[in-house]
């Protein structure tokens, strides 16, 4: 197992940790300190129907910044998932628009019921925020959420998000605000890094965004895997391989004009990368997509493996399941 | 008291009310052959009393900002409550024969996307009462006056949520929610009090932090002052009433079924059915 660049290059062996929440900023990256938290704020001072629930992880999903700024705004569920979606569709049903934070796994594998029934089939305006999606953590499967897309996926009337930065989170919330309808959306915590600034973009729901145009490869990238695309392009371009990113934050309702526009340029091997299982992500709704439309290219996909996660030091988790920037460069190289 | 003594008074209007539902109720089963006839039949009292002495609502208008709101948490009892809303008129009586059937407004399970007057959709159990919460929490802070009341089995006991639900009401002292838990202790798999014990239940609530009542629920000057006590109490305590009910009440040869959670009804016994209710009935 390789380590990570940072503790190479410095010579000192760096103390790996499988704590539950790892910073997934990498050393010396650009960082913002709950991006999430400071927008719901600001989010708030406009609109007086934002309500900030959780479930005992105000702390850990940002929103305790909220609380500070909001205290008669916001409600302390307690260590109870249920009830937190339950109660969020009754705020809903009574004219607020509530954002109910928990981990991941606790949404989509715990609270599935709930926000199928009180939530999604009756359409409630809620706005679901997730922290530790797919691999973001090293405790082990308690704790990484690497099937959520899939289940939310699965679910109508549910739109589905997977951000990459700080930069995108901030522009996420006013916008999932001004769409009526259930959310769920994947949250970086934290101090989480800044990226996709430099490349001049803009979230839009439903929307995907060519981050960096290329002749040899197109990779379809959401979430973190879009940094590591977009790193792993410019070491591919080393290598003269030529690689575009597609960032496809929605993940439901999926951007199909653009996708199969890009994947139907002649020539381009396509590339999904996702922080989730193969199964029932983005590859293969990208891949459900291209095929129901007759667009054929030479497809792969870089994701988490079906089974059970260790637990570790997540650069060596990435390492090893794969979605490691030097991994996705290593992947696409062997492929072309 | 006062109150009560004029419920008293009105009480045949009442038991006219809980009369009428249970015949709605079981020309609804005719129409399918099947269905939760004997749940409907227990409940009938309750609804009664719920759709014509304690709620504010509008037939004409089943989303007045001001009603109060029913959760219907056991979808399965939909048979009843569409009996409820027939009586009350914000359902039209001629819809009545559409029961369970395609393109019908009035599915099997209650669900609030087919069925005015539904305010959630029930069928997965132990939902109601967690967004009876938020409900409730949102009303005070629009700072109206309308109750939140929730209805549910005493099977959805076994649910974890229902807790999770008691005891953030509990916390937040939701005065504006009254619960109804009907124990007629009969679930899917048998005896509500077999398969999962839950008494003593009103032990259990009261600390849980709510104003509990235990009542006969098939008794209507009992439910009324229950409902009535639920409204005038003054702690800011969310409101429990445990409704003892009989299943099948009111139709003998169904009290008397031993498996009724789910009943079948040979065609000519519909016909016996509404006899024997409507020879029991009060005048």
């Amino acid at each position: 197992m390789k380590t990570t660049g940072p503790a190479m290059q410095t010579g000192k062996p760096r103390l790996t940790t499988s704590a539950m929440i790892a910073s997934i900023a990498a050393e010396g990256q650009r960082t913002k300190p709950a991006p999430f938290g400071h927008a719901l704020v600001e989010l708030a001072r406009q609109r007086p129907d934002v309500i900030g629930m959780t479930a005992d992880l105000g702390k850990y999903t940002d929103l305790h910044i909220f609380a500070q700024e909001f205290p008669d705004r916001y409600y302390q569920m307690g260590m109870a998932e249920q009830i937190l979606f339950g109660a969020a569709s009754g705020l809903a049903a009574e004219g607020f628009m509530p954002f109910a934070t928990t981990y991941a796994v606790f949404a989509s594998r715990r609270a599935y019921d709930f926000i199928h029934q009180t939530i999604a089939e009756e359409d409630r305006n809620v706005k679901i925020a997730c922290a530790l999606p797919g691999l973001t953590s090293g405790y082990g499967p308690s704790h990484q959420a690497a099937e959520d897309l899939a289940l939310f996926r699965a679910m109508p009337n549910m739109t589905v998000i997977d951000p990459c930065d700080a930069h995108e989170i901030e522009q996420i919330v006013p916008a999932v605000a001004a769409y009526r309808g259930p959310v769920y959306m994947r949250l970086l915590r934290g101090q989480v890094p800044v990226v996709l600034d430099e490349y001049d973009y803009k979230f839009e729901l439903g929307k995907a965004a060519m981050i960096r145009d290329g002749w040899d490869v197109l990779i379809i990238s959401s979430g973190i895997m879009t940094m590591r695309a977009l790193e792993a392009a410019r070491k591919l371009a080393g290598d003269r391989v030529d690689a575009a990113v597609l960032h496809v934050p929605t993940i439901k309702p999926l951007d199909a004009n653009t996708i199969l526009r890009e994947a139907g340029k002649s020539g381009r091997m396509v590339v999904v990368a996702e922080n989730h299982t193969v199964i029932g992500g983005l590859g293969e709704a990208v891949a459900g997509l291209l095929m129901r439309s007759g667009v054929h290219p030479a497809f792969r996909q870089i994701g988490l493996p079906d089974e059970f996660l260790a637990a570790g030091a997540l650069p060596t988790l990435h390492d090893r399941y794969g979605i490691s920037t030097a991994e996705v460069a290593r992947q696409i190289k062997r492929w072309l | 008291m006062e109150t009560v003594a004029k419920a008293l008074a009105n009480a045949p209007t009442l038991a006219q009310r809980a009369h009428n539902i249970r015949r709605n109720a079981i020309r609804m089963g005719e129409v399918q052959g099947q269905g939760y006839i004997a749940q409907a039949l227990d409940i009938a009292d309750v609804l009664a009393v719920a759709y014509f002495y304690a709620m504010r609502y509008r037939p004409e208008d089943p989303a007045w900002e001001e009603r109060d709101r029913f959760l219907l948490s056991n979808g399965h009892y939909a048979i009843a409550l569409y009996a409820a809303l027939i009586e009350a008129g914000i359902v039209p009586e001629a819809e009545l024969e559409s029961y369970g059937s395609d393109e019908s407004r009035l599915p099997m399970s209650g669900m609030a996307s087919y069925t005015p007057g539904m305010e959630m959709s029930g069928g997965s159990l132990g939902l109601g009462l967690s967004i009876a919460v938020g409900m409730a929490l949102g009303l005070k802070r629009k700072n109206s006056n309308a109750q939140v009341y929730t209805l549910f089995s005493d099977g959805e006991l076994d649910e974890g949520s229902v807790w999770e639900a008691i005891m953030s009401a509990g916390h937040y002292r939701l005065g504006n929610v009254i619960a109804i838990v009907d124990v007629n202790n009969q679930q899917a798999d048998g005896p509500s009090t077999q398969v999962m014990a839950f008494e003593p239940l009103v032990d259990k609530l009261q600390a849980f932090g709510w104003f509990v009542q235990r009542v006969d629920g098939n008794n209507l000057d009992a439910v009324v002052a229950a409902f009535d006590a639920a409204k005038s109490h003054t702690e800011s305590r969310p409101r429990m009433i445990v409704a003892d009910t009989l299943m099948g009440k009111g139709v003998p040869f169904l009290e008397q079924r031993e498996k009724n959670h789910f009943i079948r009804v040979e065609p000519h016994e519909w016909q016996l059915a509404l006899a024997e209710l409507e020879a029991g009935r009060q005048p």
